[in-house]
C-alpha cells in the first residue's frame, strides 16, 4: 500500500557529499528549522538525494549527516524488505511527528555509527508533516512498520540524537566487525 | 540446598570455540550449579564471569586449573551472601553517553550517578575508532530529582566532551 506524495520538485546536480561520522559534534546539535524555499534548501535536498543513492544500504540521510545542520532529511525504504506501507523517495524539511503509536523493537544501523548497531523500540505506527523543498507545500505523512521506524531515526538526528541514545539496554550495542 | 558459599568464577583469554563447553562440564563433574554468569567478548577476548554454588573452592580451582594451560586466566574467589535487593520504590533508568575517546569519561559520568546514591546494575562500554560508548543500566532512589540529575549529568558529560542522555527503562510488565 504507497500513497504516493507530490512529485519531488526537480532536483538537479545534488553533490555527493561525505558522511559525518561520531562522534562530530554536528551529530550531536539539534538541527534549527529552515526555509524551504531557498535555493540553499533545495541544493541540500539534491545532495541528499545524491549522497543516498551512492549509499549502500542506505534508505535515509538526515542533513548533519552531510555535515549541515538543518531540519532536512531525505528517506526511500521502497525496496527495503521490511517495508509495508511506503511513500518512495522524499525529502522533508521542518519534520515534526505529529502521532506516534504501537511500539516494537527491531536492530538498527547508521551510516553515522557503521560499527555499531543497537536494539531500539519504535512506535511502527506514525503521523508526521513536513515541507517539500522548493514549494515549500506542506504533506501529512501517515505511515507504518519500516518506514516508520527510518522516519523516526531520521528525525531523532535532527534532534541531535542517535540510536546509541535509544538503545533498549546495556546489552543492546552490538560491535559489526568480528574479532575472530 | 547447600552450605557451601557460592563462588564467583572468572575466565578470561583468547577467544576460541568449546571455553563455555570445558568449564561448564567441569563444574557439572563437581556437581556444581551454574547460577548467574555473564559471557562477552571484548575486543576479541573471551571474558566470562560466573556463579557457581555446591563444590568447594579448593575442588573448582583445582578442576579448572588445566584451562590456564589454554592461556586461558581462570580465577575462583568465595562470595558472601548477599540478599539485598532494589527497594519496591526505585526506579530504573538507562544511561546512554557517547562521544570522542579520552580518558575518564566513565568515571566522571558514573560518579555523577553515584554521588545521586544511584546503582549501576548493568554497564557495557564499547570503543570503536574515536567514539566511545556506555550504556548503563541504574537504579534511583526515588528521592533523586531526576531533572537535577539529568543538568549535573549533562554539565560533567559537556566537561569531558560527550553527550549523555537519561530515560526510565522502558519495561513491559504482562
Amino acid at each position: 500500500m504507497n500513497s504516493l506524495l507530490p512529485d519531488l520538485p526537480e532536483l538537479h546536480n545534488g553533490r555527493v557529499r561525505d558522511v559525518v561520522r561520531a562522534p562530530d559534534r554536528v551529530l550531536s546539535t539539534p538541527c534549527p528549522e529552515v526555509d524551504p524555499t531557498e535555493p540553499s534548501i533545495m541544493s541540500l535536498a539534491a545532495d541528499l538525494l545524491a549522497t543516498m543513492a551512492v549509499s549502500p544500504g542506505c534508505v535515509g540521510l538526515a542533513a548533519n549527516q552531510i555535515g549541515v545542520s538543518a531540519r532536512v532529511f531525505c528517506l526511500d525504504v521502497t525496496t527495503h524488505p521490511k517495508t509495508h506501507t511506503h511513500h518512495g523517495r522524499f525529502v522533508l524539511v521542518n519534520p515534526v511527528l505529529v502521532e506516534a503509536t504501537r511500539k516494537d523493537r527491531a536492530r538498527e544501523g547508521c551510516m553515522s555509527v557503521p560499527d555499531f548497531t543497537g536494539d531500539v523500540r519504535r512506535a511502527s505506527r506514525v503521523v508526521m508533516s513536513g515541507l517539500l523543498p522548493g514549494t515549500g507545500e506542506e504533506v501529512t505523512i501517515t505511515t507504518d512498520a519500516f518506514e516508520a521506524r527510518a522516519v523516526q531515526h531520521e528525525l531523532d538526528h535532527l534532534d541531535g540524537l542517535l540510536f546509541l541514545d535509544r538503545v533498549v539496554g546495556a546489552h543492546a550495542i552490538h560491535p559489526r566487525q568480528t574479532y575472530l | 540446598m547447600t552450605d557451601t558459599p557460592s563462588l564467583a568464577v572468572t575466565v578470561l583469554g583468547h577467544d576460541r570455540p568449546g571455553i563455555i563447553a570445558e568449564v561448564t562440564g567441569a563444574l557439572a563433574d563437581l556437581g556444581g550449579n551454574l547460577e548467574d554468569s555473564s559471557m562477552t567478548l571484548l575486543r576479541g577476548h573471551f571474558a566470562w564471569t560466573l556463579i557457581v554454588s555446591g563444590p568447594s573452592l579448593e575442588q573448582v580451582r583445582e578442576r579448572l586449573a588445566s584451562l590456564a594451560e589454554d592461556d586461558l586466566v581462570v580465577t575462583v574467589l568465595v562470595v558472601p551472601e548477599d540478599n539485598a535487593v532494589a527497594a519496591p520504590s526505585d526506579t530504573r533508568y538507562l544511561l546512554s553517553v557517547h562521544g570522542g575517546d579520552r580518558p575518564g569519561i566513565v568515571s566522571t559520568i558514573t560518579g555523577v550517578v553515584a554521588a545521586a546514591g544511584g546503582n549501576i546494575v548493568d554497564l557495557t562500554t564499547r570503543l570503536s575508532k574515536d567514539l566511545y560508548v556506555v550504556v548503563a543500566e541504574i537504579v534511583l532512589p526515588n528521592t533523586v530529582e531526576i531533572g537535577e540529575l539529568e543538568r549535573e549529568l549533562t554539565a560533567a558529560a559537556g566537561a569531558v566532551g560527550v553527550g549523555v542522555t537519561l530515560r526510565p527503562e522502558d519495561t513491559d510488565l504482562l
